[in-house]
């Protein structure tokens, strides 16, 4: 019997972390440093007890609705570049709302999500109309679309929003108004970033897996995304599709920035780019664009970024090696067909091996 | 038709040549001139307004903008035309502004006149040296570009940062020589142009136009450029013409990458002085630049000096009360939506590279 072992998506996307977590390493022992120790402190930072679990968590869910958004358009075969715009707007509809909304709590939640959704679904469709009406390719428009939003924000929060000592950040917004619940904040050991968000984030991840598994508009997604010619000549209407799926990747993104601005902090910083719209991009990518294994990898890489901290303070590495893995991860992503020749390499080695051994 | 044989040759040959002159301005679409059409109106509209002691004192601001945004703009024009897409503009330059940045730090104590030479050419060599993971991923392993260009950007981001905490101590580098404004001696007195051009210019600016004016000869005049051209357009006819695919595609990479980072080297000796871990979206300017600019030289200066010229008005508008009635955002936006239009303008006919961002 021949070994049947192919070389899948998920080995390919495991090679890739493990090569980034030992490329981390070589840049820690290149500074001096002892990489066991950097990473023992990484990893603690992350899980010492149930607060920074708590953390980890917060870090997370933004990570996960990212990268559920970049995983959505994928499927739809279109790459999301514009996840940090998309976090910006609905992070800034979102922000407006605990500013200027009076209401009772549930319903304020909902306007507080619905906010989020829109503001990041205009973003979104906008590259989506673009790419349909004109085939403008969606990975420049949605850059465009980032550095937009990113001025537009520059100049929106110091006019209308303006904090009270700083110039470069809005008004906090009160603690009531935010995502934090005082019940979670003390299942969680006192953790100050743990939110509501990350229940967001789960029903976000079933809703979507629902969408792609169980729906005809899932079927003809994923349909335009394998290959658009043939779908179309089933008769799908791939324009129609694309819009949607900008738009809903948006709106993901959207309720990303959202979990970020008025959950993790309080208010919003101009003149950054949210790092986590790129960050996402590995969540998906080590996810496999599957909503399941999007949740795992956005705690991966939440875990990552929550503890460099940690091991900043207790070590003399950066923090900034959290986001030298992800990105050296990113980048063997990107190679990954190296490893795949490198599996199916071993595999014909071993089925070789074994035919000899065991006959037939 | 006696007719014609009694009309003198001559004049047979002016109509001919009048009739294809018409044919070729009735030919060319408004691409084609829409770019000359620009810079002689910016020309125009520049040299009235010298008569104005405002646009004489934002002129030196505008150049020494538009200058770092030339070179990662050519660069990327290298790389498109030879089939490559690079997104990684944006953390090559980052990466030749780190490697100027640390270079100009640990030799400026000689004092000597080479510190500020020998800076921007290691960031040429460092933005070149970095865009081999681009071009060995795009170009052997046919990764996805987008994915790859991602990986670098966000690679540089987090690496340059790491370094510069452990060399210099801190996120930031500071360095003290950087490039002294000249005018320039005989040509300042130029009636109208001297003003405008020559006055407080540095000397940086100068070598990167000459780079820009080398680049459009060796691209458009030479057989070389033609097959570099060639890879971007239909890479398996040049392959079958027996040149070297690969080899020209990782010229065109290498060059983007060694562009790119003088680029960023020149904005911390023009500009900035300090290495501060980001060059704020120039990049990506650059990118819009190379779009709107239609992927030709001539474009892309007249598209960087535009942007450019939007950008220091936004910087500006502050501190000069007559640029105050329009709120700076317009400005800073600007380049980005006029891109997007761009594209959408030239959606039915692009000019676009036809193989760029496809593996061969």
């Amino acid at each position: 019997m021949k070994v049947r072992f192919k070389s899948n998506s998920f080995v390919i996307a495991l090679s890739a972390v493990v090569l980034g977590l030992i490329a981390g390493g070589i840049f820690m022992a290149m500074i001096g440093s002892d990489p066991f120790e950097g990473f023992l402190y990484l990893f603690k930072g992350g899980l010492m007890n149930i607060e920074r679990i708590g953390n980890t968590i917060a870090t997370a869910t933004t990570l996960i609705l990212v990268g559920l958004s970049v995983s959505f358009a994928f499927k739809t075969g279109l790459f999301n570049i514009g996840a940090s715009g998309q976090m910006l707007i609905g992070g800034l509809c979102a922000t407006l709302v605990a500013h200027f909304v009076n209401i009772p709590r549930p319903l304020y939640l909902v306007v507080l999500i619905a906010a989020a959704l829109v503001g990041g679904a205009i973003w979104g469709i906008i590259p989506g109309l673009l790419k349909a009406k004109f085939n403008v390719h969606e990975v420049v428009a949605t850059i465009m679309m980032n550095w937009i939003a990113y001025w537009s924000i520059f100049y929106f929060v110091p006019a209308f929003l303006k904090g009270p000592f700083l110039e470069t950040e809005s008004k906090s917004i009160l603690l009531e108004k935010s995502l934090r619940a005082a019940w979670l904040n003390k299942l969680f050991g006192g953790s100050q970033y743990i939110n509501l968000g990350i229940f967001v984030a789960i029903v976000a991840i079933i809703l979507i897996k629902f969408i792609l598994d169980k729906t005809t508009l899932g079927f003809e997604l994923k349909a335009v995304g394998s290959n658009r010619y043939c779908a179309e000549y089933a008769g799908i209407r791939v324009n129609r599709n694309v819009i949607i799926s900008m738009m809903i990747a948006g709106g993901l993104a959207g309720l990303a920035g959202m979990v970020f601005y008025t959950g993790y902090a309080s208010n919003m910083q101009i003149g950054v780019m949210p790092s986590m719209g790129f960050d996402g991009i590995a969540v998906a990518l080590l996810g496999a664009s599957n909503p399941i294994g999007v949740f795992f990898s956005g705690f991966f890489f939440g875990l990552l970024q929550s503890g460099k901290g940690f091991m900043n303070a207790m070590t003399d590495v950066p923090p900034e090696i959290a986001d030298t893995i992800i990105a050296t991860i990113i980048y063997f992503t990107a190679t990954s067909v190296l490893f795949k020749r490198f599996w199916d390499w071993v595999a014909r080695l071993l089925s070789v091996k074994f035919d000899k051994k065991g006959g037939n | 038709m006696s007719n014609n044989n009694n009309t003198p040759r001559i004049w047979i040959r002016v109509t001919q040549l009048l009739k294809s002159w018409k044919d070729k301005l009735l030919k060319r679409s408004l691409r084609g001139w829409i770019f000359p059409i620009l810079i002689i109106a910016l020309l125009v509209l520049v040299i009235i307004g010298s008569a104005n002691t405002l646009v004489r004192r934002i002129a030196p601001y505008a150049i020494a903008f538009t200058i770092p945004m030339l070179m990662a703009s050519l660069g990327g024009l290298y790389s498109e035309r030879s089939g490559v897409t690079n997104l990684g503009l944006e953390g090559l330059m980052l990466v030749g502004y780190f490697a100027t940045a640390v270079t100009i730090k640990l030799t400026e104590s000689t004092g000597a006149l080479w510190v500020v030479p020998l800076g921007l050419f290691i960031g040429f060599l460092a933005g070149a040296m970095f865009s081999l993971l681009h071009a060995f991923a795009s170009i052997n392993l046919k990764a996805d570009q987008v994915i790859s260009g991602t990986a670098i950007n966000m690679l540089a981001s987090a690496l340059t940062v790491y370094l510069a905490r452990i060399i210099a101590g801190s996120g930031n580098v500071r360095v003290m020589m950087v490039i002294n404004r000249n005018d320039i001696p005989g040509l300042v007195n130029i009636p109208i142009l001297g003003p405008l051009f020559f006055t407080q210019s540095y000397w940086s600016t100068w070598v990167a136009l000459g780079i820009w004016a080398l680049s459009w000869v060796l691209l458009y005049k030479t057989s070389f450029g033609l097959r570099l051209r060639a890879c971007g357009e239909h890479p398996s006819a040049v392959a079958s013409a027996g040149i070297n695919v690969y080899g020209m595609r990782y010229f065109g990479v290498l060059m983007s990458g060694a562009l790119a980072g003088l680029g960023g080297g020149i904005i911390l000796v023009t500009y900035s002085g300090e290495f501060n871990g980001t060059v704020a979206g120039l990049g990506f300017l650059s990118i819009a630049a190379l779009i709107f600019g239609q992927w030709k030289p001539l474009g892309i200066l007249g598209a960087t000096f535009f942007f450019g010229i939007a950008t220091t008005i936004a910087n500006v508008s502050m501190v000069i009360p007559e640029f105050g009635v329009i709120p700076p955002v317009i400005f800073k936006v600007f380049p980005y939506v006029v891109t997007l239009l761009a594209l959408v303008a030239f959606s039915k006919n692009s000019a676009a590279p036809k193989a760029s961002g496809e593996p061969f």
